[in-house]
């Protein structure tokens, strides 16, 4: 049922304002998506050198040439910074929520238009200022992605710690500037713009994870921005927040005083929140399509709503478990493992809900769904060994090994790119008016589901035996030797896996042009994107306003003609209506 | 759509069990985007807008805070007596030139209020006046938002003599940890309150042709951000001077 707008916004015309600086939130998601996938290729190449360095250290390789320690220490920094930062965080948030949360809550835009093209933009030029860093003097940073000081600090710590160093914390510095301005419009927008009936407890769990996520985002990026503002006054302007008294090459640096600890705190109070950040949007559309794919509701709606906010609270609680190895109070450290562990609770709530949802189910098979299957699995696998790194007596053993590596690209990355995979698959159609071939799809997902699973399973058993992380060259060590084998099986996986995202692309731009036409519903959901046109007019309904009867979930309802009921569906309300 | 019929009582639809609501229940919106006419639901919408870039402001200079308060504490090694002691301490602050800036402050965030209340009064009685043959008379219209521009710049400059006075004493940024503070927190709030004078500007020129009403949207969420500017100052002129 809707309601006729009074007022309809016109569709811009011209390329600039259409398809460049548009206001349309529809396009800019779909910017937002094509600047991640750039960024994942750029951060999916980096690791593939890396891979290839690690059990061939003497290669040379094509364009690259041999890659020396500290350009191996480049690679992994870079490689961390593009895929948290501009792949991870963008995607799910800025491409497909931008895209879909004013949709999925029938409004006709986001609030604030012209502060989201900037967004987008700010991200962009962001996003150019850390490729920047590759070609310029020195070349890119070495001090990973989580930047900690002295060596982040002292532009002659060492290659790239100079201007390569000052454009890594500049990009993160407007990248934080950018993911301010659309957590802030995501919160107004789901504040403010529901449709009629769109109640807090009937907006899809996707949208929840969207504002969830937006409200992290608002709290978090503002800290990483002071800590990035306090790391440049101290290269740049000799202060020294973070720099202690310390000798590079025999001189002593002008700083003293500051404290590395500092950086850190201001980090991890950011950076764990971050995890939930790339990751909450990921459970939100898993949510999703593992209802419309069992055709039941989804297992406890309001527990997976609470749990969302629970974990998203205790997130914020946490940062000190990436520290246990700084000396802190074993008070303070039974503080931050106790509450790490709480985490637990409403992620084991959520899986138990997902599982509890496909259980007896009538499955229907469909690519998206088997990413969703797929990001569950790698969340219960990625997430048994968080609480092993929680215990700080394991950590002080685990700490800097291939053990933290596995378990953060199992729960981070990789669950979070298979809901951006599921996302992919299932919003494509309404995104691009046709649907993905579904056999390419099923050997994109079984491909990259082995794939990861022989890149990162291995990591563990690597970091159980002592198997650092960050050396560039392990044939050098002598115990470590003995893992090579391993190292061998990992950079294989990862040749092939990386090898089958050309599959995933390929199947992605050909769908574009030739997939078969989809109809406006082709998954038979619920939620109120399935209502509209396929692609979405510009003021996404068509110059109506729908209005909302029902939760998102409405799937094998006993005694209706069809298995579902659209929020739309004004049917069941009784002729009072 | 619309082709189901139920079986079941309604109330047994939906997860909550709760009956589908008519189209009055839940949501917040009735406005229709950048060209709807309906101020009061985008002057709503600013607000809420606004109250979120406070709220991660905030966050930015309380992590800055905490960032004061660890440096603050810890202790520096000193090579040349191989000790420890604080290197905390000495910057002699122009306390008199800051409580004027802060008194500059605090008129012109009176007379941004007035010129909120001005637009808002101007923008209720807007359709009175439109009605043809009503007269409400003159009103004269005191220029509230170029004295609350010209006194944010008065601050502006004031505090540039502060730091020029801090300078001629030979305290600059990194000459010791607090004198590091003490330019981040002000520069941090000049830029901030630079931003108010920025929209400010916007206000008074680019907006002169639209509505009232969509003046006044403007003019009532920078006075929000403005307030706030006045009272993060108060934090952080109290902050520099318990931190001594």
């Amino acid at each position: 049922m809707a309601t006729a707008a009074t007022v309809h916004a016109h569709a811009p015309q011209g390329f600039i304002r259409k398809y460049i600086f548009s206001l349309d939130h529809k396009v800019i998601g779909l910017q937002y998506f094509f600047l991640a996938l750039t960024a994942v290729f750029v951060g999916m190449f980096l690791s593939l050198l890396m891979r290839i360095h690690l059990v061939w250290p003497a290669a040379v390789l094509p364009l690259v040439g041999e890659i020396r320690p500290e350009t191996y220490l480049s690679l992994l920094t870079m490689h961390g910074t593009i895929m948290v930062f501009f792949v991870l965080t963008t995607a799910p948030q800025g491409g497909f929520g931008n895209y879909f949360l004013p949709i999925q809550i029938g409004a006709p835009d986001m609030a604030f238009p012209v502060l989201n093209m900037l967004s987008f933009w700010t991200t962009f030029v962001g996003f150019v200022v850390i490729i920047a860093a590759f070609f310029v003097l020195g070349g890119a940073p070495l001090h990973g992605w989580t930047g900690y000081p002295p060596l982040s600090a002292v532009q002659s710590a060492g290659p790239g710690e100079g201007l390569g160093a000052d454009l890594w914390i500049t990009s993160i510095a407007i990248f934080c500037l950018a993911s301010l301005m659309g957590a802030l419009n995501f919160l107004t927008t789901t504040l403010d713009m529901r449709a009629k009936g769109m109640t807090m407890m009937r907006m899809p769990l996707t949208v929840w994870s969207w504002f969830i996520t937006a409200i992290l985002g608002l709290l978090a990026f503002g800290v990483l921005l002071s800590a990035g503002i306090l790391l440049l006054m101290d290269r740049n302007l000799g202060t020294s927040f973070y720099v202690p008294l310390v000798v590079i090459n025999g001189q002593i640096m002008q700083h003293k005083g500051g404290s590395p600890l500092l950086w850190q705190h201001l980090f991890w109070f950011f950076g764990h929140p971050e995890v939930y950040i790339a990751i909450l949007p990921g459970m939100g559309v898993t949510s999703q399509i593992l209802s419309t794919f069992s055709r039941k509701p989804i297992f406890g709606y309001k527990a997976m709503v609470y749990a969302m906010l629970a974990i998203g609270f205790l997130g914020f609680m946490v940062w000190g478990h990436h520290m246990f190895m700084s000396g802190m109070s074993p008070y303070s450290a039974f503080a931050f493992s106790l509450l790490t562990m709480c985490i637990g609770v409403p992620s084991a709530i959520k899986t138990f809900n997902w599982l509890g949802t496909m259980y007896k189910a009538r499955i229907r098979f469909h690519t998206p769904m088997l990413y969703a299957i797929g990001f569950v699995s790698l969340f219960v696998s990625g997430g048994l060994s968080g609480p092993f790194l929680a215990q700080p007596v394991l950590d002080i053993q685990l700490h800097d090994t291939y053990f933290v590596v596995g378990h953060f690209h199992l729960i981070m990355g990789v669950a979070a790119i298979f809901g951006m995979f599921a996302a992919t698959y299932y919003w494509f159609p309404k995104m691009f008016g046709r649907m993905m071939n579904e056999t390419w799809g099923r050997v994109h997902f079984f491909i990259t589901l082995i794939g990861t699973y022989c890149i990162f399973m291995p990591m563990h058993y690597l970091g159980i035996a002592g198997g650092t992380r960050r050396y560039s060259q392990y044939t050098e060590v002598a115990y470590l030797t003995k893992l090579m084998p391993l190292h061998q099986v990992m950079t294989y996986a990862a040749i092939i896996t990386i090898a089958a995202q050309f599959i995933f692309v390929i199947n992605l731009f050909w769908s574009m042009f030739k997939g078969p036409k989809a109809s406006d519903n082709p998954w038979e959901s619920t939620t109120l994107e399935w209502t509209t046109a396929t692609p979405p007019p510009h003021d996404n309904f068509g110059g109506v306003t729908p209005v909302v009867y029902h939760g998102p979930y409405e799937y094998g309802v006993p005694g209706a003609a069809k298995d579902y009921v659209m929020q739309t569906d004004p049917a069941s309300v009784p002729a009072a209506h | 759509m619309a082709t189901y019929t139920p079986t079941r009582p309604v109330d047994q639809l939906g997860h909550d069990r709760q009956p589908p609501s008519p189209p009055l229940g839940g949501g917040g919106d009735d406005g229709r985007g950048e060209g709807s006419p309906n101020y009061g639901v985008r002057l709503r919408r600013a607000r809420l807008g606004m109250i979120c870039a406070i709220a991660t402001i905030c966050m930015v200079f309380v992590s800055l805070t905490s960032a004061l308060i660890v440096r603050r504490g810890l202790p520096t090694f000193d090579d040349a007596s191989r000790t420890y002691s604080r290197d905390w301490g000495g910057v002699q602050l122009p306390w008199l030139l800051l409580e004027i800036n802060t008194a500059i402050l605090l008129i012109s965030s009176l007379t941004m209020e007035g010129a909120r209340r001005g637009i808002a009064r101007r923008a209720a009685l807007a359709p009175v006046r439109s009605i043809p043959g009503v007269s409400l008379g003159e009103e004269r219209n005191f220029p509230w938002l170029g004295v609350t521009v010209i006194l944010g710049f008065a601050f502006l400059v004031g505090q540039g003599i502060a730091w020029a006075d801090l300078r001629s004493r030979g305290f600059f940024v990194s000459t010791n940890p607090d004198s590091s503070f003490v330019y981040l927190f002000t520069a941090a709030h000049a830029v901030h309150l630079m931003g108010g004078i920025i929209a400010l500007f916007w206000g008074i020129t680019s907006l002169l042709h639209r509505p009232i009403e969509g003046r006044r949207i403007v003019v009532d969420v920078v006075a929000w951000y403005w307030h706030f500017m006045a009272v993060l100052w108060i934090y952080v002129f109290a902050l520099l001077a318990f931190a001594r």
